[in-house]
């Protein structure tokens, strides 16, 4: 049985089409891009899949129970996290204080715990302190995350993610705004969790970037999945080549590989 | 001297008021311009209870918290799933329909409110003003002993999760939803709790008394003192609660000064007087460290001064 099975997802915004029988799976441990020209669909498939919105039909499965329409509260509880394509701090808190508070989980959801104080809980300190130091962040441990420029915005999101010990990792647009340099680093941090055994979701836009990283890659045009298979498959493949570049004469014509942000907007709230 | 003790009351209660207000407004970030009608049912349900069933005093406590807790549960249950503007105004029309529900229900005295509320008693002597005061003490200690608690809990890291970033709160696993109406359930709670001092205290209660212009002034004493903070609704409650009384030909413009004060502090000093951030906290945070540094210095240096 797959972790997680996206079984013919489609959602729509009004008239628009935002995905269109989407359907793949995931299995344990695998590392899985989905590339796409902007507006392919690829934020709003990480929406449905973290719960923020509900497919207009179509199942999602994680560990075998249905899991469409959840909310992200819960599904983070069952394990899958996120981060977001523009970094969203907790400003007011320190960086440590972002991390501790996603590392807590059941203290967060079960009252009686909730009504703990953070202070006290000695595993979890731990378990922050070696995440800061995975993603290079316990300079700015004390610093308030309103104060991290982007870099350090890009390694917060990524260590809240990690921060409950997820089992699925959905990573938005991690590189975005980072800048070349930013790259490597940020390459051996994402490979490195996925080498301890995490199941990674990559949505990028540096093509390179993501295909050095991933097991498969999927390819989304206009919400549709065009294409499914290894980084060699999806290299060599016509349609994705035709959806990035445009089709070379002939047919209906050049298309600009990137169309504007539409589909994707409504699900970035 | 004893119409010191009076202001001082006064001022207690609208302490409390702040520093409950400010569990939902300062820590979730949720706009709530309802609660003086928290306080209004809170201070009515006393009312009833120790005129007409002769209810003691201090059982009347408990039953205004949570007569007002369970209306901010009903309300805020149905309320706060709006985004942040509209919630504002509907707290706004909220404390209109509370104050139209005092009025015209029979139950709460209609327009003459219940008067000749009967003074407590402790050990068979009436209270004093001193008294009252003592007991608006205690609570008010009570409500920010609550409140420093919740800042160091899970449950109150995560309401400063929401208020930061709601989307980013649920994503690490906050019940955003839940959170908030336990938050304004109990910000509520405690603001009827003090309409339990408030009754008796001016041995009458009105509907008017309890109206919009109440909230406004409960949330300007917040916002002037520092959202977020304790001390700084503390220190709102206490300057802008005094300062009517203090000077007389001001309390004739009352409304008018609260609402310049208003403008003028979101306007310069969103942060309020003593907030987190304030011109005010930065400089004395400044002013301790060059002090520190300095001892630290004279202390360091006074063996190489001699060489």
């Amino acid at each position: 049985m797959a972790l997680l099975e996206i079984d013919s997802v489609t959602v729509r915004f009004g008239g628009l089409v935002a995905l269109r029988e989407v359907a793949f799976d995931v299995d344990e441990g695998q590392f899985i891009s989905i590339i796409g020209p902007n507006g392919a669909g690829k934020t709003t498939l990480f929406n449905a899949i973290a719960g923020v919105i509900k497919p207009s039909s179509g199942r999602i499965r994680f560990q075998g129970r249905e899991v469409q329409g959840s909310n992200p509260s819960h599904m983070s509880h069952l394990g899958v996290r996120r981060t977001f394509q523009v970094a969203r701090p907790f400003a007011s808190m320190t960086v440590r204080e972002n991390v501790r508070l996603a590392a807590a989980g059941r203290q967060v959801l079960q009252s009686a715990r909730a009504l703990g104080l953070r202070g006290r809980v000695r595993p979890l300190a731990d378990r922050v302190d070696g995440l800061l130091e995975t993603t290079g962040l316990t300079a700015d441990a004390r610093r308030r995350a309103s104060e991290l420029n982007i870099g350090g915005l890009r390694r917060l999101e990524i260590a809240r993610a990690l921060a409950s010990e997820p089992k699925v990792l959905l990573l938005d647009e991690p590189a975005a705004g980072i800048g070349v340099d930013g790259l490597r680093p940020l390459a051996e941090l994402i490979g490195g969790v996925h080498h301890r055994g995490l199941t990674v979701l990559l949505v990028e836009h540096y093509v390179g970037f993501a295909l050095s990283l991933s097991d498969r890659v999927i390819v989304l045009d206009e919400g549709t999945m065009i294409a499914h298979g290894t980084p060699e498959q999806v290299r060599n493949d016509e349609r994705v080549i035709t959806a990035y570049l445009g089709k070379a004469g002939g047919g209906q014509g050049a298309r600009p590989p990137a169309v504007p942000t539409g589909p994707d907007a409504p699900g970035e709230r | 001297m004893s119409y010191m003790i009076v202001v001082g009351v006064t001022v207690v209660i609208y302490a409390i008021l702040t520093v409950s207000l400010n569990i939902i407004v300062g820590y979730v970030g949720q706009p709530n311009l309802a609660q003086g009608a928290f306080l209004g049912i809170g201070a009515y349900f006393a009312a009833v209870f120790s005129t007409r069933y002769h209810m003691s005093f201090w059982l009347t406590i408990p039953l205004a918290f949570a007569t007002a807790g369970v209306a901010g549960l009903v309300l805020g249950a149905i309320s706060l799933r709006l985004r942040e503007d509209f919630l504002a105004i509907t707290t706004i029309g909220l404390n209109f329909v509370i104050v139209a529900v005092f009025q015209y229900v029979p139950f709460f005295g209609g327009a003459v409110g219940i008067y000749a509320i009967p003074l407590p008693s402790i050990a068979g002597h009436q209270f004093s003003n001193n008294a009252f005061l003592t007991v608006g003490l205690l609570m008010l200690a009570f409500v920010m002993a609550v409140s420093k608690y919740l800042e160091h809990t899970w449950f109150g890291a995560s309401l400063m999760a929401i208020r930061d970033d709601e989307t980013a709160a649920s994503s690490v696993g906050v019940p955003v939803a839940s959170y908030k109406v336990i938050a304004f359930t109990l910000s509520a709670a405690f603001a009827g709790m003090a309409g339990s001092l408030y009754a008796p205290f001016l041995s009458a209660v009105t509907p008017t008394s309890f109206g919009f212009i109440e909230s406004v002034i409960v949330l300007a004493m917040l916002i002037f003192g520092g959202l977020g903070t304790i001390r700084g609704a503390v220190l709102g409650a206490v300057i802008l609660g005094a300062l009517p009384e203090a000077f007389r030909f001001i309390s004739n413009y009352r409304l008018l000064m609260f609402g310049a004060i208003l403008l003028l502090m979101l306007r310069f000093q969103p942060e309020g007087l003593v907030g987190e951030g304030s011109v005010l906290v930065k400089l004395t945070r400044r002013a301790t460290e060059e002090l520190r540094r300095r001892r630290h210095k004279g202390t360091t240096d006074s063996p190489a001064a001699g060489v």
